[in-house]
């Protein structure tokens, strides 16, 4: 069926091409990987026993694993979560310290020279692109293992969202007040402390908020690649198979993340 | 007079000071910080020390190399396979699941259990999902598709639900005016207001899946993060910074096609 004149038609025929050749090129690439993918049989049909030998290993949970260490010298449960909350909160603040610049920079409104809000624009896409935990590895050859570099490696990594979420806070804001004050002849940091900063302050509260509670859950990872953290007892406990120890990780790390969003998600009620 | 008969603030009065609300918020934040920092051993001497590794550590990385080429190829193209795959189990599985914890579509004791199990799913970090999985199914690219699907649901599950709590009940009325069954108001009502949103969530979410499958890897769960971590731990560093550039790379390349996609179907 052709559409003729009278005929109302929702896409245009270039329109509909270009749809359906998505469609078709989405459909070939799972294809394709679902061919050349390598996985072995055998262990898909065993993985239901092998789940619940794991779940039989993890009960019953050994709570008292949470104030005594592995073996002596090493961290318990309690001190490694002081250590995941306590590089959280200093990479929030340390990324939003080196972020709010950047992202100063990179909205187009207040930044008028071309080249250098390019090369914030830049700095977000790629601090944002290298994830944490390949940070944590630059970080851990720098600074050696520990949190030290667990904390460098999420505010680096932080820097990209913040930066982003700030220019783009940055970018909405009402012209009006800047040019009263630019006509009063205000210089530019009064513009940017009385014109910019009131009207972004909400928004940069709720992103401060929003990147803690990622946050939280990113430091919980660190400790695999030796950044320090819970995830140092979590890995330390999976090389020596103890999965009940594991198991008391798992659900500490699940009690800590959910009360963190609960925290951010109050906090963000009531301070905003 | 008053400041009010005036109309302007008296000059002792500072437009921009600080609340007693404020002042304290600052001193909670000052304390914590304060804990935090003598927690992980925060001195400017460890800072120095580590400027002196940082040096030593760039000169051995540069210049960066791509041997053994086969090795890095292999594992960018396992990659790519384990995002796409664990993006289109995820989007298949997170379809029924977001239906049922959007609470204008289903009953309460359907959805807060559903919502429940989305939490689950996002809680841990994909990371740390991939260790388990490697256990239950082995190392290879399985465990990572297996946690990258399960990543998928937390995040997909939940925006989908979103996106259906907020759709128009009008169009559903008239549908349901005409005799339709269930299927048909899913089909006819609901997919047409939340089609474009969910596409635009999904190219996100093969984004997302595909900066993760280049970690999972550290953990035996396949792709290039276990031939990074490898080289990493044989202090291979110039291959390091050749892997990494290819994953920055990959992961440039994915964000232009998401916003490609995304622009084909912007009505």
């Amino acid at each position: 069926m052709t559409p003729d004149a009278y005929t109302w038609t929702r896409f245009t025929p270039a329109e509909r091409l270009r749809r359906f050749t998505v469609y078709l090129c989405m459909v070939l690439a799972v294809g394709v990987s679902f061919k050349a993918v390598n996985v072995i049989p055998e262990f898909l049909y065993d993985a239901p026993a092998q789940m619940q030998d794991l779940l039989v290993r993890m009960w019953p949970i050994e709570w008292r694993f949470y104030f005594t260490p592995q073996n002596t010298g090493a961290q318990t449960v309690h001190q490694a979560l002081m250590d995941s909350l306590a590089i959280a909160f200093l990479a929030t603040a340390l990324g939003l310290l080196l972020a709010t610049p950047v992202g100063f920079l990179a909205a187009r409104n207040i930044n008028r020279i071309v080249w250098l809000n390019a090369l914030a624009r830049f700095i977000l896409v790629a601090t944002r692109s290298i994830s944490t935990l390949l940070w944590a590895l630059f970080f851990v050859a720098m600074f050696g293992p520990g949190a030290l570099a667990g904390t460098c490696a999420i505010a680096f990594h932080s820097i990209g969202f913040i930066g982003k979420m700030l220019s783009e806070a940055l970018e909405e804001s009402s012209p009006g007040t800047t040019e009263a004050l630019l006509a009063s002849g205000a210089p530019w940091s009064s513009r940017i402390l009385y014109g910019y900063w009131p009207q972004v302050q909400p928004a940069f509260v709720g992103i401060a908020l929003f990147r803690w509670d990622i946050n939280v859950r990113e430091s919980a990872v660190l400790g695999l690649v030796g950044a320090g953290g819970i995830g140092m007892v979590l890995n330390s406990a999976i090389d020596v198979f103890e999965w009940d120890r594991v198991a008391l990780v798992l659900l500490v790390i699940l009690l800590v993340v959910m009360l963190a969003e609960v925290v951010a998600t109050q906090l963000r009620k009531r301070l905003i | 007079m008053t400041p009010a008969a005036t109309g302007r603030a008296p000059a002792h009065v500072r437009p921009f000071s600080m609340g007693t609300t404020e002042r304290w918020i600052w001193l909670i934040l000052l304390v914590i910080f304060a804990w935090a920092a003598s927690r992980i051993d925060l001195t400017w001497a460890r800072f120095v020390l580590g400027l002196d590794g940082a040096a030593k550590f760039v000169h051995r990385m540069l210049p960066p190399i791509f041997n053994p080429r086969e090795e890095l190829v292999k594992g960018l193209w396992e990659s790519v396979q384990i995002a796409l795959l664990a993006s289109a189990a995820g989007l298949v599985l997170s379809l029924p699941v977001g239906l049922l914890a959007a609470r204008n579509m289903m009953p309460g004791w359907v959805t807060w259990p559903t919502r429940l199990f989305i939490t689950l799913c996002r809680t841990f970090h994909p990371v740390i999902v991939a260790i388990v999985f490697v256990k239950a199914v082995g190392f290879g690219a399985l465990a990572g598709i297996l946690s990258l699907t399960v990543a998928s649901i937390g995040f997909l599950g939940k925006l989908f639900a979103e996106a259906i709590e907020e759709i128009s009940m009008k169009q559903i009325e008239a549908v349901r005016a005409t005799g339709a069954g269930f299927a048909n108001v899913i089909a006819f009502a609901v997919a047409p207001q939340v089609m474009f949103r969910f596409i635009g969530f999904t190219a996100y979410e093969v984004d997302s899946n595909l900066r993760n499958s280049t970690m999972v890897g550290i953990v035996g769960a396949g792709g290039i993060g276990g031939t990074l971590f490898a080289a990493f731990q044989r202090f291979d560093y110039d291959f390091v910074l050749g892997i990494v550039l290819c994953i920055i790379v990959l992961i440039m390349v994915g964000e232009v096609a998401q916003i490609a996609v995304k622009k084909v179907f912007r009505q």
